[in-house]
């Protein structure tokens, strides 16, 4: 591969970039207990959740940020942040015409249509943008099956009981600092609830967008798949091209109840910053799944953007053969870095896990596999097999892999394997040799690199996801 | 008439050393060329310049294809302007299935010439035929791009992709190395299919045995970095009753 290209590195542009002009309601910059109880009371919240967000607060202040993990970044002023900020509308939308069309235009625009008619056939939206969510698509069909699909915020006024059992009960407002961070001024999110049996017939996703400026996104999200239920979950996510990073502090739950199977998909496109650093997004989440008897948790991500993504989306396989796995695709180029993997906890007997991680690192690109996979003395008879690969393209990126793996019990199988390799010249020639252009080449090693992940992913969002990793690619190669 | 492929005084550097010291070779339409030569003779370094590959540094001289010097042209413009190279070590794609990787192949030369793109069930039929050519197992096209092939398949995958992507230039670079007598036979019948009057063939190789099955027109001896001697089918048999020495004797 030539020095040019190696050197070009950064040229390749993010695309949604852009701003929508969209009338911001927001709350001053800050954080104190009155704007925790501000937020509270813009969503009408009931009384309990208000305590629970100010107790979380009050937590949180006792907490220091922490500083063990590899990306380093400035200070983060949380008193500069707006915590809250939504487009001035209407408190509830029922239909597409209430809603704002420089918003709706906004979701055309990142190809994800409102219109469930025009919708890619099987996939029901929830779109957020920056702390409200916008409009649920197909929730009338969802719901003669009993399926729960909606904001957060709706579903804390109309399922309260199921929100209040579960609210927390995976990821606690104690966790670590960002969780504590969301719970005190978390403003939307998705929610879902699968009731016992049943298989939920259509992917359902979340749209996620930071537009406003100076704002962090906080959402939350909460996914319960009762007994014998199944579904598949997707969560994607842009924001404007901005020379300040904005924080994103999210949190997931999810409960697969006995025999449940819930697989969560993420592609998540934050934008990363430019060339230099300047800019990006803190992409700083906490995600985690609770499987009972025979659930199956499964967690596939594709992580490009973001100047710095901080996340370990995680599996309590409490339940006896619960099986957890954890697909992750993270890529970084130019100066973004990624401290990521997962934490599999084998409580339960014959608990199985798997993890497949895949690190490409391009230009200055950092990354990390972090990786738990901790036995617990009654997980008798489990298993975890673990795969980090690390695909370095270029002379000046990194990559590092930190697997920790405790075992209490003597039964159990624990296997880890590790490779790093560099794309070669050789590869690429022989592609170029047979007519593709050098980007495409690299782009079809890498793909094929991915792979093992890439296929867990829902199929259409197989192929966006490898369009984007292509994007990527472009002018990275080297 | 210009000449399909021409060689001009061609001098090829690899890290600052010249490997070869001035070639001069013309291949018409049609002819099948073979190049014989001991061991870092140049051979490979022969075939890499002519692929354009970008360690080989091109110090003196010209490559013409139709007439056209191609030095400038990246290796993906020689492939599209029908150039074709099979590999003395094919290397492992990991993860992309031969049969994506070679309908990609194709539909990029075909986009560069201005033909349409073959579709998914079009190509599916078109590979089933020349992998009967081939005699490759239709398993081969679904696995990951030569990984874990045996290396006799992975030389027959090589054949496969120049029966798919019909180029007016094949160069094979020791395509016979490591081949049982059977799998020779077959990538001898697969070279032998695809030969007419309009594609040409550059063979490279240690052996004449390959050119009991293929049978070139002209024989080339490389020593050195330079051609010593060329004629026709008969002075490879000469070359495997005597050896190379007496022709080093001549150099």
């Amino acid at each position: 591969m030539s020095k040019e290209t190696i050197q070009s590195l950064a040229e390749a542009e993010y695309k949604h970039g852009w701003v929508s002009n969209v009338d911001a309601d927001q709350l001053p910059p800050g954080l104190s207990e009155d704007i925790v109880r501000a937020i509270s009371a813009k969503k009408n919240e009931p009384e309990w959740l208000t305590e629970w967000r100010l107790k979380a607060y009050r937590h949180w202040l006792t907490m220091t940020e922490p500083e063990w993990q590899k990306p380093k970044y400035p200070k983060i002023d949380y008193q500069g942040i707006i915590y809250y900020s939504a487009p001035k509308k209407k408190p509830t939308v029922t239909s597409l015409n209430e809603v704002d069309p420089e918003l709706l235009e906004t979701f055309e625009k990142l190809g994800i249509s409102l219109d469930e008619q025009k919708r890619l056939t099987g996939v029901a939206v929830d779109a957020v943008f920056d702390s409200v969510s916008v409009k649920t698509t197909f929730r009338e069909e969802l719901s003669k099956q009993g399926i729960i699909f909606c904001s957060f915020s709706e579903a804390v006024t109309d399922h309260p009981e199921i929100v209040r059992k579960h609210l927390g009960s995976v990821v606690p407002f104690t966790d670590n600092y960002f969780a504590a961070l969301n719970s005190a001024v978390f403003s939307d999110g998705s929610f879902c609830y699968i009731p016992p049996g049943v298989r939920c017939p259509m992917e359902l996703s979340t749209y996620f967008r930071i537009n406003s400026a100076g704002t962090g996104q906080f959402e939350r999200t909460l996914l319960i798949a009762d007994e014998g239920a199944y579904v598949s979950y997707l969560e994607g996510c842009t924001a404007p091209q901005r020379d300040e990073n904005q924080l994103h502090a999210a949190v997931v739950e999810l409960v697969a109840l006995k025999g449940a199977h819930i697989k969560y998909s993420t592609v998540q496109n934050w934008y990363p910053g430019d060339k230099d650093g300047k800019g990006g997004v803190f992409n700083f989440v906490t995600k985690r799944g609770l499987a009972h008897e025979n659930a199956k948790v499964s967690w596939t991500q594709v992580e490009t953007g973001s100047a710095i993504t901080w996340k370990y989306p995680s599996c309590i396989l409490r339940g006896d053969n619960s099986v957890g796995e954890f697909y992750s695709v993270a890529m970084t180029r130019d100066r973004q870095m990624a401290d990521t993997g997962t934490k599999m906890i084998h409580i339960g007997r014959n608990t199985r896990s798997t993890i497949i991680s895949k690190g490409i690192s391009a230009g200055h690109g950092d990354q990390t596999y972090r990786g738990q996979v901790k036995i617990l003395k009654g997980a008798t008879g489990a298993r975890n097999f673990s795969a980090c690969d690390s695909l370095l393209l270029g002379d000046k990126c990194g990559a590092h892999t930190f697997p920790y793996i405790e075992s209490q019990n003597s039964t159990a199988v624990i296997e880890h394997e590790a490779s790093t390799s560099k794309i070669s010249d050789e590869q690429v020639f022989f592609l170029r040799q047979r007519g593709l252009s050098e980007e495409d080449a690299v782009s079809m090693i890498v793909n094929g690199f991915c792979k093992d992940v890439l296929s867990e992913l829902p199929m259409e969002f197989a192929v966006e996801a490898q369009k984007l990793l292509g994007l990527k690619l472009e002018g990275a190669v080297g | 008439m210009t000449k399909l492929l021409e060689i001009k005084d061609l001098h090829v550097s690899i890290g600052g050393t010249e490997i070869i010291h001035g070639i001069d070779l013309s291949i018409g339409a049609g002819e099948v060329h073979a190049i014989m030569g001991t061991n870092g003779s140049g051979k490979s370094t022969l075939t890499k310049a002519i692929a354009g590959h970008p360690d080989y540094e091109i110090t003196r001289g010209d490559i013409l294809l139709k007439g056209k010097s191609i030095l400038a042209d990246e290796p993906e413009d020689r492939a599209r302007a029908g150039i074709f190279l099979a590999f003395q070590y094919p290397v492992e794609i990991p993860g992309v299935s031969n049969m994506y990787f070679l309908r990609a192949a194709l539909n990029a030369q075909r986009k560069a010439r201005g033909e349409a793109e073959v579709s998914g069930a079009d190509f599916l039929a078109l590979i089933k035929e020349k992998a009967k050519l081939m005699d490759i197992d239709a398993g081969l096209l679904n696995r990951s791009v030569n990984e874990g092939f045996s290396g006799g398949e992975k030389k027959r995958n090589e054949i496969l992709q120049l029966a798919v992507l019909e180029p007016t230039l094949a160069v094979l670079d020791e395509t016979d190395s490591g081949l049982d007598i059977d799998a020779l036979k077959t990538v001898a019948n697969g070279v032998n299919s695809l030969r007419d009057s309009k594609r040409s063939f550059l063979l490279v190789t240690h052996y004449q045995r390959l050119l009991n099955h293929i049978k070139p027109d002209f024989v080339h001896v490389l020593l050195d970095g330079r051609l010593v001697k060329s004629g026709g089918p008969e002075l490879a048999l000469e070359l495997e009753e005597k050896g190379y020495a007496w022709l080093e004797q001549t150099v």
